[in-house]
């Protein structure tokens, strides 16, 4: 599966203010980090406002906060905000009526089904978890590289 | 991360105790499963206890968590079921988690949490180095606690047909 930029970019900004949980954080400092302009970040910003997951801090200093529950809002939550995931249902034409429509449908509907439950099932807080595990593992491996490359040099 | 995994670990260890089930749990066990999913079925769960329970403990896991503070009536607060199984499916050794249920009160106490720590404790002791379980897709709360365990899906596809 293949998401939307914007899909990506809510993802990783909600990520980013439940890193930040208490603080709001304005859409260049999210843009920055992963490098995209504000101007599309605040669009993405918008679609979440308005679906109750963020909230605007107006005035200096002010920003982004999380305004969903961590451990309830889910990535299906975030993606169907951007991503049309209708199933084939909205797709139907003549040719579904025939029997290799049907079987395709039936096919596709069991790959819908597993994204769909997939992204159900992962909520910002075990995200936030994964992202952890991630992030220890990748600081481990730079101190190997280093601890390597220090080796090396004194050879 | 590891800082907050420890602190949780420190608060399960004061409020829940987990051990192995015994005889005298199984009516607590029935009583937990029929409120939750509204089947009663005593008759499996004292084949459960007796195959799980008494039979085979080196690879077999039946534990109950209960109050670590209550000393005079044990209260069964929720249990888990798991073994180890080989070769299966062409599958290496491994732990398998097929039952898990907290009761409904006392959900968000890390019951659950202190139930899968355990069991993952015994699999490790007994050598295997992975564990599995099966959730239906559309069982959001396992599925979430699952997922928030660090469980993620893994190299199998389970697959059924109807027998016409």
């Amino acid at each position: 599966m293949r998401l939307q930029i914007s899909t990506r970019l809510a993802i990783f900004a909600v990520l980013e203010l439940t890193a930040h949980e208490g603080r709001q954080l304005s859409v260049a400092e999210i843009g920055q980090k992963y490098g995209v302009s504000s101007h599309h970040l605040a669009k993405v910003m918008h679609v979440m406002g308005r679906a109750g997951l963020v909230h605007a801090v107006r005035g200096a200093g002010g920003g982004y906060q999380f305004a969903g529950n961590a451990r309830r809002t889910t990535l299906l939550d975030l993606v169907q905000l951007f991503e049309d995931l209708s199933s084939v249902e909205q797709d139907a034409d003549a040719r579904d009526a025939t029997p290799e429509g049907q079987a395709l449908r039936e096919v596709v509907s069991e790959v819908d089904d597993i994204v769909r439950a997939t992204l159900g099932s992962i909520t910002i807080a075990t995200m936030r978890k994964l992202v952890d595990r991630h992030a220890i593992s990748c600081a481990g491996r730079s101190k190997a590289v280093l601890s390597r490359r220090r080796n090396q040099s004194r050879l | 991360m590891a800082t907050a995994a420890k602190s949780r670990a420190t608060n399960t260890d004061t409020a829940v105790r987990v051990r192995r089930v015994q005889a005298a749990d199984i009516p607590q066990v029935i009583g937990l499963d029929t409120r939750v999913t509204k089947l009663a079925k005593a008759e499996y769960w004292n084949d459960v206890f007796l195959r799980y329970g008494k039979r085979r403990p080196h690879e077999r896991f039946f534990l109950v968590a209960e109050h670590r503070a209550d000393k005079t009536k044990s209260r069964v607060l929720g249990f888990i079921i798991g073994e180890i199984r080989a070769w299966e499916f062409g599958s290496t050794p491994c732990g398998w988690v097929f039952a898990l249920s907290v009761e409904p009160e006392m959900r968000l106490h890390n019951v659950g949490y202190a139930l899968l720590e355990a069991i993952s404790r015994e699999f490790k002791k007994a050598g295997v180095g992975k564990m599995r379980t099966m959730v239906a897709r559309d069982a959001r709360l396992p599925m979430l606690f699952f997922r928030s365990e660090g469980m993620m899906a893994g190299p199998y596809i389970q697959l059924e047909k109807d027998l016409d």
